[in-house]
């Protein structure tokens, strides 16, 4: 069965349909990526996922139940944990402070919490740099943080909102370890990436949105060889 | 933690030596500076922690004196029972702010205007309330010969001097241990970015509303103190706009969401407006004295734009 079933998901816009019935399936233990050019909706799709947003139709089956409309802290305590695209750690505590943030989301004790919080920022690689103020992490470090204090609120999903966006090479490589690394401890991923290289080495899943529509679905060969695929990335003319 | 602990009784400790070198005059002034930390650390946590910001807090102050006075000459209620009921009203009136800026998303400035709302509606309710006095005011007899302070809550400079700095303490102390708790790290993760800590599994609404509550209800017992020292109150003075913005200036000056911040402040601001006050009256210029406190104040939020606290602390630091 599914870790994750969203079914004909829509959201509108003022009229706008951002997401048009959308549906695909995440299996437990994957890791499925999310892509497709700018504006495709992957990011208002993740919201929906993620109960920042309420779907205008559809529904979200999470661990065979309904959450479609759930508020996010309710979502995060069912087992989803996200990230967000623009990183914004709190600047005056430290990145073990940070993750201690939701660690919280399970303990109630400092002391617990502290402990959970200081295995997801090893996890990241991040437990070196605990005592830091977060405002002096360099950019991957701070995607790394926002990675850690997902992973410190124990989600069975990951959804991770392009956390390569920005970086060079070699740091994109350090968090492709990490990654997989967290996938093979059990937290299924689902995450939405522009880095095609960083897709093609995680990902044995991809869903590609073009215009809020689902417009393939397979494996990274059969997705790759898709004639929609290329067109809507390279053009009508780069597919002839 | 455990070094705030060591501060927060090092700095009482020191201070309760206070009544055996001053005289009473600079007892009440201390005094006053006390009930002006203890409302910015109450207002701090709303504003410093969860990040909202309150600039009618004045509501507080004068539900919770109305309530000790009134029940106290009108019904013959002694303080110990009002100071909780004042605590407990001004807790339910922070709740229902919250609740209601929550439920129909008022958020950030509009959030700001709707407390302002909410203190602005009260003070005119009680101008035009003959039953507490209208704009005429409402005044505490004068206090029988023989009293114990410790019986009626009232009494000289001395007797507020310890009343204030024990509610400081108090509130040094809550501040601290919710600073290193559960509620203090989600309301700051609120601060610093609400969808963040939804996501984080923060429960937004009941965290706002707590921190509402409790420091309406702190505000509303220190209130009732304040009243008690005064011995009149009127609605202008006691939930004018004036009163929600000086709770405001100690705090900022002295480290917005730190535990010792509103403390520092108000012992740094307190001087400075008296100062200025006798400057203004040796030099016989009226106004001087606002133009001084303005100007020092306007110098520290330029010049040191974290607080006295925290600038001080990075100093100390940087010496290590």
């Amino acid at each position: 069965m599914s870790l994750l079933a969203v079914e004909a998901l829509s959201r509108n816009f003022a009229g706008l349909r951002a997401v048009s019935e959308v549906s695909f399936c995440v299996e437990e233990g994957s890791i499925t990526a999310l892509i497709g050019p700018n504006g495709a909706g992957k990011t208002t799709c993740f919201n929906l996922i993620a109960g920042a947003l309420k779907p205008s139709s559809g529904r979200v089956i999470f661990a065979g139940e309904d959450v479609t409309g759930l508020p996010p802290e309710a979502l995060c305590l069912r087992g989803i944990g996200r990230t967000f695209q623009i990183v914004r750690p709190m600047p005056e505590l430290t990145v073990l402070e940070n993750a201690m943030v939701g660690a919280f989301a399970r303990e109630s004790r400092l002391a617990a919490a502290e402990a959970v919080a200081r295995e997801a920022l090893s996890r990241v690689g991040l437990l070196p740099k605990a005592g830091m103020p977060a405002a002096q992490l360099t950019l991957p470090d701070r995607k790394m943080l926002e990675v850690a204090r997902a992973l410190a609120t124990r989600p069975r999903l990951l959804l991770l909102d392009e956390v390569m966006a920005g970086l060079r090479a070699g740091e994109a490589g350090a968090i492709v370890e990490s990654l997989r690394a967290v996938n093979a401890a059990g937290v299924t991923i689902l995450m939405i990436e522009h880095v095609m290289r960083v897709v093609m080495a995680l990902a044995r899943h991809i869903v590609v949105l073009h215009h809020g529509e689902k417009i393939a679905d397979g494996t990274p060969e059969e997705v790759t060889r898709d004639p929609a695929v290329i067109r809507s990335y390279l053009g009508e003319r780069g597919a002839a | 933690m455990r070094r705030g602990a060591i501060a927060v009784a090092a700095f009482s400790g020191l201070l309760a030596l206070g009544p055996l070198v001053l005289d009473g005059y600079l007892l009440s002034l201390l005094a006053l500076a006390f009930a002006f930390a203890f409302f910015g650390a109450a207002w701090n946590l709303m504003m410093g922690f969860a990040g909202m910001l309150s600039i009618g807090h004045g509501l507080y102050i004068g539900i919770g004196g109305y309530t000790v006075a009134v029940l106290l000459v009108t019904f013959g209620v002694s303080p110990w029972a009002g100071l909780p009921l004042a605590g407990l009203l001004c807790a339910g009136l922070g709740a229902a702010i919250a609740w209601t800026g929550f439920r129909f998303a008022v958020r950030g400035v509009y959030f700001a205007l709707l407390t302002l709302a909410a203190a602005e509606l009260a003070r005119i309710l009680f101008e035009h309330w003959p039953f507490v006095g209208g704009t005429g005011g409402f005044f505490l007899p004068a206090l029988p010969p023989g009293n114990v302070p410790l019986l009626t809550l009232r009494g000289g400079p001395e007797f507020f001097y310890f009343a204030f700095l024990l509610l400081l303490t108090a509130a040094l102390v809550l501040t601290l241990a919710i600073r290193h708790s559960r509620m203090g790290y989600r309301l700051m993760a609120i601060r610093e970015d609400e969808d963040a800590a939804r996501a984080s599994g923060v429960p937004v609404l009941r965290m706002r509303i707590a921190a509402a509550a409790l420091s309406g209800g702190m505000t509303g017992i220190g209130g009732g103190l304040f009243a008690l020292m005064n011995g009149s109150l009127f609605p202008n003075t006691m939930m004018g706009v004036a009163i929600s913005i000086e709770i405001m200036i100690a705090p900022i000056v002295g480290g917005l969401g730190t535990v010792f911040g509103p403390a520092i402040g108000a012992l740094f601001v307190m001087p400075v407006h008296e100062l200025s006050e006798h400057l203004a009256q040796e030099a016989g210029v009226f106004g001087l004295n606002t133009l001084i406190y303005g100007l020092l104040v306007l110098l520290v939020v330029l010049f040191l734009p974290a607080g006295i606290g925290p600038s001080v602390a990075r100093l100390l630091r940087g010496r290590r």
